[in-house]
């Protein structure tokens, strides 16, 4: 079976974004770029499923500028296979990029395509749930287990109440949820070994996907700001103020 | 044109999510129409119906959605989305689960995770966990949009709506149900609460969660965690408060042991009333909090405790 797992270059985790001054979006200029956390646990899934022999092949596939392929060579030092990099300039919206990923699935035909659930940087929490309806296949979104079955997986989802277990048949879509499992780093052999591993470079044009966005930005800008209150000395002190000059217990 | 809300709810009580959503829908500025998808839930409609500025309630009572599974509840929605030109859910685990899936389907956008609408089809949603907010406008066409239920107060009965009967699409059969292990808690909901008492890191086992148990219990307030609390396995997933847990609101947030971190922040700092207990005071928390308090939670929890008894709380 062949897993896919597609990679988004993000501003890494850690970074505190800012917003430009002309509020066309936030500065991305001289920021350390990463891959979305959540496609990390994607790739980690991917490469547990191949070392128990569940999985033959690991593709990993970014869809972004030219040095998204620095995404697309961690996953291989993690343990993919070979990665297709779609390049694309600006901005694309996750419908397209669910566009982009199910013409790959159409001639890859993948067992399984793992995705994370939302991307850090968007925060849209889309693009597995849209390539599930793209391709007709079942979803199972939020994922805190994953068992493969025949031809089929039980995925225990994270869900507002507790935890949730679905069936679904194969070929599927999972998207990641934090607790699925904590990604490897990468050791030095592994990857010197990935700078050897195959990238194709496509363009959206070769899949017949159209990615200009369909929503527009009118601006971006910074939230309220919250100002730092008081100390207090006493949890005494606290309470009082909670009580007669906030009025909130 | 009509909206249509898809409502949250467990079979027996509508949530309070379905209510902040229609009050969204409302600001569209068309009539709203809410859809009940599940099984033995004739009350829920019965709710629904009162909600003000409902116009209609379409119930679809199955026994295949008794819980709304992706793929049924995305075919239920495709039926009728013909009649609507914008379909609304709240951004619960539910509702991030199935409407990306019915966008897709009718190969329009999704906007998701609403916080305001500035016009008919332009809204205010925040990404990079809310430390930026865009502002972005929606093509001509269906709109399919999550809500973001902090951000709206919700809508007050005193509507009468007709209800009526939808039925069910065939089941896709390509998922299934298997079961559900949901955290069993006499206290108010987190998304719901007006007082939250979380811990973090700091609290340093699950054993020591029940201190906050026991200050929760006396504010009649929710008990919420920090993803480092969860991933130490402290607590379950469904106490997560932040960028990719629960985004919460109430009047009172009490911040134990929690430093702080962007993504945390991101699903609180919208709180009326931030006070934190942290004996770092260096933490990041404290630049948000009205009211910090430098010390030993191991102290301070115990005292609040007291404190409370002797108020008489």
């Amino acid at each position: 079976m062949k897993v896919i797992v597609p990679v988004k270059r993000v501003i890494d985790y850690n970074v505190k974004v800012r917003v430009k001054a002309d509020q066309s979006g936030v500065d991305l200029a001289n920021v350390k770029m990463s891959m979305n956390p959540f496609d990390e646990i994607g790739v980690e899934e991917a490469v547990r499923l191949k070392e128990k022999g569940k999985a033959t092949e690991i593709i990993a596939v970014s869809i972004g500028p030219q040095q998204a392929q620095e995404q697309i060579r961690t996953a291989l030092a993690m343990g993919a296979d070979r990665g297709i990099l779609v390049k694309t300039d600006g901005e694309v919206e996750p419908l397209a990029v669910a566009k982009i990923l199910k013409a790959i699935c159409e001639v890859e035909k993948p067992g399984l395509v793992i995705l994370g659930k939302q991307a850090i940087d968007d925060d849209s929490n889309q693009t597995g749930q849209m390539l599930a309806g793209l391709l007709g296949w079942p979803q199972a979104t939020f994922a805190h287990t994953l068992e493969m079955g025949d031809g089929s997986a039980k995925v225990e989802r994270e869900i507002d109440g507790g935890l949730q277990t679905v069936e679904i048949k194969l070929p599927a879509i999972v998207t990641t949820d934090l607790r699925l499992n904590e990604p490897r780093y990468a050791s030095l052999p592994n990857i010197m070994k990935a700078k050897k591993k195959p990238i194709d470079e496509k363009s959206p044009a070769d899949y017949g996907v159209d990615v200009a966005p369909r929503l527009k930005v009118l601006k971006v800008s910074e939230p309220p700001k919250r100002q730092a209150g008081v100390k207090v000395k006493t949890v005494a002190e606290l309470l009082d103020k909670l009580k007669n000059e906030a009025g909130v217990i | 044109m009509t909206s249509l809300v898809i409502a949250e709810h467990d079979n027996k009580t509508l949530k309070d999510a379905t209510a902040k959503t229609v009050a969204a829908a409302a600001l569209l500025g068309q009539p709203v129409h809410v859809l009940v998808a599940g099984h033995n839930a004739g009350g829920v409609a019965e709710t629904a119906s009162k909600l003000a500025g409902v116009e209609k309630v379409l119930i679809a009572d199955d026994a295949l959605f008794e819980r709304l599974v992706a793929e049924t509840a995305a075919a239920l929605i495709l039926g009728l989305a013909g009649n609507y030109d914008a379909i609304l859910a709240p951004a619960t685990t539910n509702g991030k689960n199935f409407m990306p899936r019915v966008a897709a389907m009718l190969d329009v956008p999704q906007i998701s995770e609403i916080l305001g609408v500035e016009s008919p089809d332009t809204f205010r949603r925040p990404i990079y966990a809310g430390n930026a907010i865009q502002t972005v406008q929606a093509p001509a066409g269906k709109k399919v949009i999550t809500v973001r239920t902090t951000a709206f107060k919700p809508a007050e009965g005193a509507g009468s709506a007709a209800i009526e009967k939808v039925s069910a699409p065939a089941d896709p059969g390509i998922s299934k149900f298997v079961g559900e292990e949901l955290s069993k808690s006499e206290r108010p909901e987190l998304t719901s609460a007006k007082i939250i008492i979380s811990g973090g890191r700091g609290m340093q086992s699950g054993e020591n969660f029940h201190m906050l148990d026991k200050i929760a219990d006396k504010l009649h307030a929710a008990v919420g965690a920090s993803r480092a609390a969860v991933d130490a396995g402290f607590v379950p997933n469904d106490y997560q408060v932040g960028q990719t847990g629960k985004v919460v609101a109430p009047d009172l947030y009490i911040a134990v042991g929690i430093s702080g971190a962007i993504q945390h922040l991101a699903g609180m700092k919208d709180s009326k009333v931030i006070a934190a207990i942290n004996k770092d005071e260096e933490a990041p928390i404290f630049q948000v909090a009205d009211y910090g308090l430098v010390a030993d939670l191991f102290k301070a929890i115990p005292e609040m405790d007291e404190e409370l008894t002797k108020l008489g709380y």
